[in-house]
């Protein structure tokens, strides 16, 4: 593989790369490019950037309605620079060989790639960034009010501008992101980190200024889900050096994404394409030819089904301690009042020392309710999203084959075509029709070549994603474990102090 | 069915205290049986009274017998001025029963591990719900034989005695009408206790304290019924979570198996203690609850009885002359009624405060040592998962 120049020096990764970027386009590609020059992949690296451009945009339709945005221009150019390039050629002839096009900006060395992982192996001693999200303000009022937050970004990295950044965002900022970021790389196979849930109701609430302890509930409950989304969206290699996530947590001003709202022309487009998507699903039949993919697939379907299950109970343990802290309230009130009508002075003391615990009780299991809802609940909540997500990956390595056969299938029809030309008999038509359809050949077969090569690309892609993904999930999960556990702990030893302060008094009752 | 056990029996009587100690009449409930509806209890009895035919002997009695026994008992006028013991509840399945049945219905969306243990624990709340009633009817039983007056009761002892079926000597339309003038009569006598004049400054006291006391230990009950509830149905989430934990770790092929594996465990302990803590909340606090709120209930009655007495002896002497021994007798009963009222009143308090001591301190050693218990599981948990 020949790189264009030396390699950047090991240690500052995030400079080089952003050094590149003079215009979108080279930071996309040097990004992607560094993430297929994978040494131990078997397969030639050859897929050179542009493969991975020309499928950014993915059934080009789609694309120009989602990407209405300064990206829009860069996509189509590089559609139409990978396709036309004289470079091509060679690529085509020589069959697969390591092909620099112009596009290609300095190739990224994979040691730098690696270094990445490593990093990130590390635990993240280098890979250091830590994103918090707070400070909820309403804007506004009446039903055209939203809510802000503050975006604080704290890192060493140097592909941002400062050590510590702080921005204001609304929740359709980060619907916006998520938008430019799925339209952007699903179609290579990346696991996209989901976006938060849009909640109508949750939102009316907040809007109409109801002051209770539900809507503050839910700014909390979205506030922490939005902080979650921008970690694991910086987590990811590739996101982290997108420059919609840099503007995101950078720009003071980001322009107002319309096409997230449900009802927009965009928000339509999205619910007829997914429709679109599930007919195809049923009727493309993939000829798997490779196993691992299967196991994965079947091995997702199972986890999403009991991921989904224990999302479900997990949600019903909350409520129910929630129910018991409400039940105990209750009974704390009910046991003084009865303390109060005791006319023995003993036992009377002893009863309102045991509402005066059980109010405190109260407290105990609403904050272990929290604990269970914010550490464990919150936690599969994500992971369901994430998961379908990850189902999304195989859906596109699917349509990406249907596209390589789709090809296949032309090319042939083409030389059919040809063939039955050379036993026409309309000669003054012949040499001009002869000429179309070998060109028309020529075409085809560039096709059937790059749909070979994209979905070796996806394949390749989603592999490694899927190994980053089953990682990440090892470490939350343990993480998450530990700390619940921890949570149960304080809260049993909560219980005994109050139980041990209590038992004095009722001994007390003579 | 199951039978009861000397151990459990022990373990359970604790709302009331010091009874079934004098030797001269010792009783209790070895054995009941359940069928359908139906709760048929052993009444043993062993005494050294020659009142009865043999030392030792044992009948089967019904509910509706314990029911009998206590209504007449409450009609007997010489009985007035006592708290006669609240009757035992009706035994009532209902809870475990409709719970067994949404269980049966919900079958095919669990896994056969999570139905077993879902099953496990319904099969021992029925459990409770029979020990309780069978310790309820016991401690009805030994309020009695350890009262110096209703000891001696004739019907009480043909109750323990009778070696046929009660049901033939239980005139069944007289009790339904007892019941339905009971009922009419209480408001009544809500209305007569609260207007009339009170003479006597302890019997002024008790009233207002009873009044006001039944309303806030009903509550009270009611209140602290709806928190166990609540701790049961956590535990058994606990149940549900700990069975999805292991199907997806059976699956899984990571680092995280043995975590999962830990986690799933650890609820199914936990599920254990939680349990536990609720049914002795239940038996310590809720039951406590209940069972004074009847007493209190009892002791209520004799106050009725007492301002109804107190009304006739005041209506006769609107009459004339020859109503005048009428009233002297009415005056009489009425005095005799409030003599002994007091002391029951009396005694009941002290009953009532030793009660309430030891369920409250018992239930603060069992919660403290259940958490601890909790506690080290859960570090054990965490040391483990640590060092994975």
């Amino acid at each position: 593989m020949a790189a264009e120049r030396d390699p950047p020096p090991p240690g500052d990764a995030g400079q080089a790369r952003f050094g590149e970027a003079e215009d979108g386009e080279d930071l996309f590609v040097g990004a992607v490019g560094a993430l297929e020059s994978n040494p131990s992949s078997p397969e030639p690296a050859s897929l050179p950037a542009e493969d991975i451009s020309a499928n950014s945009n993915g059934p080009k339709l789609v694309d120009s309605f989602l990407d209405d945005d300064p990206d829009d221009l860069f996509a189509e150019a590089t559609e139409e620079v990978s396709l036309d390039s004289p470079e091509r050629e060679p690529i085509l002839s020589d069959g697969p060989s390591p092909a620099i096009t112009p596009i290609m900006a300095p190739r990224i060395d994979s040691t730098l790639f690696d270094q990445a992982l490593e990093e990130e192996e590390d635990n993240g001693d280098t890979f250091d960034i830590c994103i918090s999200v707070s400070d909820p303000e309403k804007v506004g009022d009446g039903m055209n009010a939203y809510m802000a937050y503050k975006v604080t970004t704290k890192t060493s990295l140097s592909v941002f501008s400062q050590n510590e950044l702080s921005v204001r965002r609304r929740f359709s900022d980060f619907l916006g992101l998520h938008s430019k970021l799925a339209s952007k790389y699903m179609h290579s196979g990346y696991i996209v980190p989901p976006a938060p849930e849009k909640s109508i109701v949750g939102m009316t609430k907040v809007k109409v200024g109801k002051e209770d302890s539900s809507s503050t509930e839910f700014v909390e409950k979205r506030r922490s889900a939005l902080e979650r989304y921008l970690m694991r969206t910086v987590k990811h290699p590739v996101m982290l050096k997108d420059p919609n996530v840099l503007q995101f947590l950078e720009s003071s001003e980001l322009p107002r994404a319309v096409s997230t709202q449900a009802l927009s022309g965009a928000g339509i487009l999205r619910m007829v394409n997914k429709a679109a998507d599930a007919v195809n699903k049923m009727t493309i039949k993939m000829n798997e030819s490779d196993a691992w993919f299967e196991e994965k697939q079947q091995q997702f379907e199972n986890l999403d089904a009991q991921f989904r299950k224990l999302h479900a109970s997990v949600e019903s343990l909350v409520c129910h301690r929630k129910e018991l802290s409400l039940n105990t309230a209750s009974f704390a009130k009910s046991a003084a009042m009865l303390g109060n009508s005791e006319d023995h002075t003993a036992l009377s003391r002893a009863l309102s020392q045991l509402a005066e615990m059980e109010e405190k009780m109260e407290q105990l299991h609403m904050d272990q309710a929290y604990a269970d809802f914010y550490l464990f609940a919150e936690l599969l909540g994500d992971y369901v999203r994430l998961l379908t997500a990850v189902k999304g990956v195989f859906d596109q390595r699917m349509k990406t084959w249907s596209k390589w056969q789709d090809a296949q299938l032309m090319l042939q029809r083409k030389r059919e075509a040809e063939a039955k030309l050379q036993y026409a008999n309309k000669p003054d038509k012949l040499q001009q029709a002869k000429d179309e359809i070998k060109e028309e050949i020529v075409e085809w077969e560039g096709k059937v070549q790059q749909g070979e090569r994209d979905f070796e690309q996806i394949s390749k892609t989603i592999r490694k994603e899927l190994g980053r993904f089953e990682k990440e999930r090892v470490k939350d999960f343990k993480s998450v474990i530990i700390k619940y556990l921890e949570s149960l702990v304080q809260t049993q030893q909560q219980l005994i102090k109050y139980w041990e302060a209590f038992l004095p008094e009722a001994k007390a009752i003579a | 069915m199951p039978t009861i056990s000397q151990e459990y029996k022990t373990a359970l009587r604790s709302v009331s205290v010091d009874l079934n100690n004098d030797v001269s009449l010792l009783i209790d409930i070895p054995d009941a049986l359940c069928e359908r509806d139906k709760v048929k209890f052993t009444v043993h009895t062993k005494t050294t009274l020659s009142v009865f035919q043999k030392p030792e002997f044992s009948v089967p009695r019904q509910h509706e017998d314990f029911i009998w026994l206590h209504d007449t008992l409450v009609e007997t006028e010489e009985y007035a001025g006592l708290i006669i013991p609240p009757a035992p509840p009706k035994p009532d399945f209902e809870s475990p029963r409709e719970k067994m049945h949404k269980l049966g219905e919900g079958e095919a969306t669990m896994t056969k591990e999570e139905y077993t243990k879902m099953k496990q624990e319904l099969e021992a709340e029925y459990l409770a719900v029979f020990k309780k009633t069978v310790q309820v009817h016991e401690v009805f039983l030994q309020r009695l034989s350890s009262h110096p007056v209703l000891s001696k009761d004739r019907n009480f002892q043909i109750f323990l005695e009778y070696d046929q079926d009660l049901s033939v000597r239980r005139k069944m339309p007289r009790r339904c009408l007892v019941v339905s003038s009971r009922t009419w009569l209480k408001s009544a006598d809500e209305v007569l206790i609260s207007g009339v004049k009170e003479v006597d400054d302890f019997f002024e006291q008790e009233k207002t304290f009873l009044l006001d006391y039944s309303t806030k230990i009903k509550d009270s009950t009611t209140k602290a019924e709806r928190m166990t509830r609540a701790h049961k149905n956590v535990a058994d989430d606990y149940i549900h979570v700990a069975a999805i934990l292991n199907s997806i770790s059976a699956e899984e092929n990571t680092a995280l198996k043995k975590h999962l594996d830990k986690f799933s465990d650890m609820f199914e302990k936990l599920r254990k203690v939680e349990g536990r803590v609720a049914s002795d909340q239940e038996l310590k606090l809720t039951e406590l609850l209940r069972y004074y709120t009847r007493d209190i209930q009892a002791a209520k009655d004799l106050l009725y009885r007492r301002a109804r007495a107190l009304d006739k002896a005041r209506l006769k002497s609107k009459d004339v002359a020859q109503a005048e021994d009428n009233q002297r007798q009415c005056m009489q009963k009425f005095e005799k009624l409030s003599e002994s009222g007091k002391k029951e009143l009396t005694s009941f308090k002290g009953r009532r405060v030793v009660a309430f001591r030891k369920n409250l301190v018992e239930m603060a050693e069992l919660e403290i040592k259940h958490a601890k218990n909790s506690v080290s599981l859960l570090q054990g948990c965490i040391e483990t998962l640590k060092n994975c």
